[in-house]
């Protein structure tokens, strides 16, 4: 093959045609309130490990829902489970208890 | 699809395009790319047509390319246009047709702003006749050379030798159209058919015979972009563009590609050999890609021009199984010979994609 | 002798008013263009956010009007301003004399395929809110049913808040609406996925805020941040939706089976014909002027002339009514004050 010194970039683009949906409908059927966030952002705001890892509760959320699951654990793994999100959300989730949930849906699937 | 729907937007954008005497200027790059376009436009429009066209040899570029490239300011760009128009207008012409789409898209930029800012206008004014004593009008009429060709479409199909029609199964050939992207998306009134939906390239397909295809990416850029491909790191970005294009347009199998810009088919033509190389994957029958033509290309072949005399030998991807559909006749070992049959040298033929 | 009160628009706020004004004892005559009364929402099927049936609404009214002079199919040739009252000649051939008029000429849809890149009148598939309105009540478009349902798409703000469409107004009710028409849709097509895309949502209303939570956590809709760019048709006849999703910071693209276009509300194109006759003050948004927008809204500047619901804004269905009780209260006033 020629060496032609650049390449066909991948597409940055979400395609929802592709989404697997399925852990995500798990985790809605034992946290129905993870649909219900408005991303405020009220919980990245107020979280002690965002200002340093990025960590946020809505783009976990976001990111889960847009099949992007490796990205979402990557900013789960800064979470330290204080519970402050879940003390300033408007919407009054409990997101302690939907990462958690996450943790438990998303590991049986991947067999850790 | 609603076919009524897109006739009720191509009603809606029609513009004035006089039938007869026309300034015309070429573009930078055409007569590189694809040299037998510009000289079978004017063919077709005096000798063919008997219209009057003039071109002079004083004109220059346009400087759309710096100027898109942020290399020159607006206001050069608009004195060397003003130029261009005091040639016209010392030829005696009100009427200007560019071959270049970004030329027509700059051309309407620069006479829309001085319509919006009349101080612009004076400034240039002086700016031109400062630097060079010249005075002009502006052109009565602006048209892209392509607005011509769909002008003249139902004349070039009474006129014509052959149909864009597969010639064993008497279907229609399955055509995509592309249009550069300067020529209505900055200005969708100045275009045939609008920005959306645009009709100049798929109105002359539909009066020659062929059916055109809307594909998802269709208003997708080819991937040209000064920028993107004059910077070698932003290579490929623009490959990628060209590549998604392809991958959109594949299930529909299309038998040939038409395009009314200089850069598009360039690129549309090349980066298929490109992508054969890297990904091994071609779009057209049999390890063949898809043959792209300029405008003036398709109605050479359809008026019965000989496609090596078309300069079609100068395309990457392989015209002859086009010409074989269509039942074209041509000489494959003429294909390599030029003016008075001197031999132009053959070019060593890719893997990753057949042509001969 | 009964005081003449000329309501123009058999809409919901020219029923309304009328009505109130028969129980004050006024004798009301509706100028109405259409063949029946009821105006846009008679085209409805169901209101939010109690899912009220819009013909409920409409016949209710129409029963508490009944008693006004109704012309119906009929417009307003020309009205001539005399000393102290107008003389309204109908198309019809009859003249009114009255020193009250009632403008409630309501709104019209944005022409959807005005918005020419999300394809309504060129893609198949590309349906607007009334399309989908008329298909819940009469059941019949070869659209819907033709179509396997597994993925729908809502676009809000089809030519509001949009200067490129010259509306730069909101038009208020679409967020709501789409939320109504989503739950609606999920209902009959369980299984399909359905995106509503949104630039903001603004849910205002009284009830407006649960109606949304429902949607996400009982009907699970998808709600994405971003203005859809374009629309195209694959080669199976479906429309592949392009955005970008603002909150992941991503380009995002979906094929969908149905997409339905939340064609905002812009100024009916009569009620400037006939604000020409009459030398009313149009609005920058297009709509007619109030005499302010706080305290005067059903009042024009004009003495005698005034408004209610969606001639001057966009209203939803309670705003219309109580503008319309609020403008026969005003009228009221002015008659027992013999002005």
């Amino acid at each position: 093959m020629s060496i032609f010194g650049f390449r066909i970039s991948p597409s940055s683009a979400i395609n929802l045609d592709k989404v697997d949906r399925t852990r995500f409908e798990e985790l809605c059927r034992i946290e129905p309130d993870a649909m219900r966030c408005m991303a405020c952002g009220s919980c990245s705001a107020t979280c002690p490990a965002a200002t340093f890892s990025g960590m946020s509760v809505r783009k976990v959320l976001l990111n889960l829902q847009r099949g992007k699951e490796e990205e979402a654990f990557r900013l789960m793994s800064n979470c330290m489970l204080c519970g402050k999100c879940t003390m300033v959300c408007p919407r009054g989730i409990n997101t302690r208890h939907i990462i958690l949930s996450i943790c438990r849906i998303y590991e049986k699937e991947a067999g850790r | 699809m609603i076919y009524q729907g897109k006739q009720k937007i191509w009603s809606d954008y029609q513009k004035e395009i006089p039938d007869d005497h026309w300034y015309y200027v070429r573009s930078c790059i055409r007569q590189n790319f694809f040299p037998g376009s510009e000289r079978m436009f004017l063919e077709i429009c005096k000798d063919v047509l008997g219209k009057d066209f003039y071109e002079n040899e004083h004109h220059t570029t346009c400087g759309g390319i710096a100027y898109h490239c942020d290399t020159i300011p607006q206001e050069t760009a608009m004195t060397i246009v003003a130029r261009q128009f005091a040639l016209m207008t010392e030829a005696g012409y009100e009427n200007y047709v560019a071959s270049c789409i970004t030329s027509f898209g700059n051309y309407t930029e620069i006479l829309e702003t001085w319509n919006e800012f009349p101080e612009l206008e004076t400034r240039i004014r002086e700016m031109l006749w400062k630097a060079c004593r010249k005075e002009f009008n502006k052109p009565k009429y602006l048209a892209h050379s392509s607005d011509l060709i769909y002008k003249y479409r139902n004349e070039i199909a009474e006129k014509a030798a052959f149909r864009l029609v597969n010639k064993k199964t008497g279907e229609p050939l399955r055509v995509v159209e592309h249009i550069g992207c300067h020529y209505a998306k900055m200005f969708p009134s100045k275009g045939v058919g609008g920005a959306e939906y645009p009709y100049v390239l798929a109105g002359m397909i539909d009066a020659w015979g062929g059916e055109v295809i809307d594909y998802p990416e269709r208003r997708h850029c080819c991937g040209y972009g000064f920028r993107q491909y004059h910077v070698k790191a932003n290579r490929g970005y623009s490959l990628s563009n060209t590549h998604k294009k392809f991958e959109s347009m594949e299930p529909y199998k299309p038998d040939m590609i038409i395009t009314n810009c200089p850069g598009c088919p360039y690129f549309l033509d090349r980066w298929q050999y490109v992508i054969a190389e890297m990904e091994g994957k071609t779009y057209g029958q049999n390890g063949f890609g898809i043959p792209v033509f300029t405008y003036e290309e398709v109605a050479g072949l359809v008026l019965g021009y000989d496609p090596w005399d078309l300069g079609l030998q100068l395309h990457q991807v392989a015209v002859e199984p086009l010409l074989d559909k269509i039942g074209i006749e041509y000489s494959p070992e003429d294909k390599y010979k030029g003016l008075n049959k001197k031999d132009i040298m053959r070019p060593e033929l890719p893997a990753g994609i057949k042509c001969f | 002798m009964k005081e003449i009160v000329v309501i123009i628009g058999g809409g919901i706020a020219g029923l309304e008013a009328a009505s109130q004004l028969l129980k004050l004892g006024y004798s009301p005559i509706i100028i109405e263009k259409e063949d029946h009364l009821g105006g846009k929402v008679a085209n409805w099927h169901k209101l939010f956010p109690d899912m009220t049936p819009a013909k409920d609404i409409v016949d209710e009214l129409i029963a508490s009007s009944k008693d006004s002079n109704i012309f119906l199919n009929t417009e307003i040739s020309f009205i001539n301003r005399l000393q102290d009252s107008y003389n309204i000649k109908l198309s019809n051939g009859i003249s009114i004399m009255t020193k009250y008029i009632l403008c409630t000429t309501g709104f019209r849809l944005f022409e959807a395929e005005k918005k020419e890149e999300y394809g309504y009148g060129i893609y198949n598939q590309v349906i607007t809110n009334g399309d989908l309105e008329h298909w819940f009540n009469t059941g019949k478009d070869e659209r819907i049913e033709n179509s396997s349902m597994q993925a729908i798409g809502f676009v809000h703000c089809v030519g509001s808040r949009d200067e490129k469409a010259r509306n730069s107004q909101c038009s208020k009710v679409c967020c709501i609406t789409a939320i109504k028409q989503a739950i609606e849709l999920k209902e009959k097509f369980p299984d399909a996925q359905i995106y509503c895309f949104y630039m903001d949502l603004r849910l205002f209303g009284k009830k407006f805020e649960d109606f949304y939570i429902k949607a996400q956590k009982d009907y699970g809709i998808h709600f994405i941040r971003g203005r859809v760019s374009e629309v195209s048709e694959n080669i199976e006849g479906k429309v592949i939706v392009k955005a970008e999703d603002t909150l992941a910071g991503k380009p995002i693209k979906v094929t969908l089976d149905l997409l339905v276009l939340m064609s905002g509300m812009v100024c009916n194109p009569d009620t400037h014909k006939m604000a020409g006759m009459m030398a009313l003050q149009v609005d920058s948004d297009g709509f007619l002027k109030s005499h302010d927008n706080v305290f005067h809204i059903t009042s024009s500047t004009k003495k005698g002339i005034f408004y209610a619901g969606a001639c001057t804004g966009p209203k939803t269905v309670p705003e219309t009514l109580a503008e319309a009780r609020s403008a026969v209260l005003d009228i009221h006033s002015q008659i027992i004050s013999g002005q």
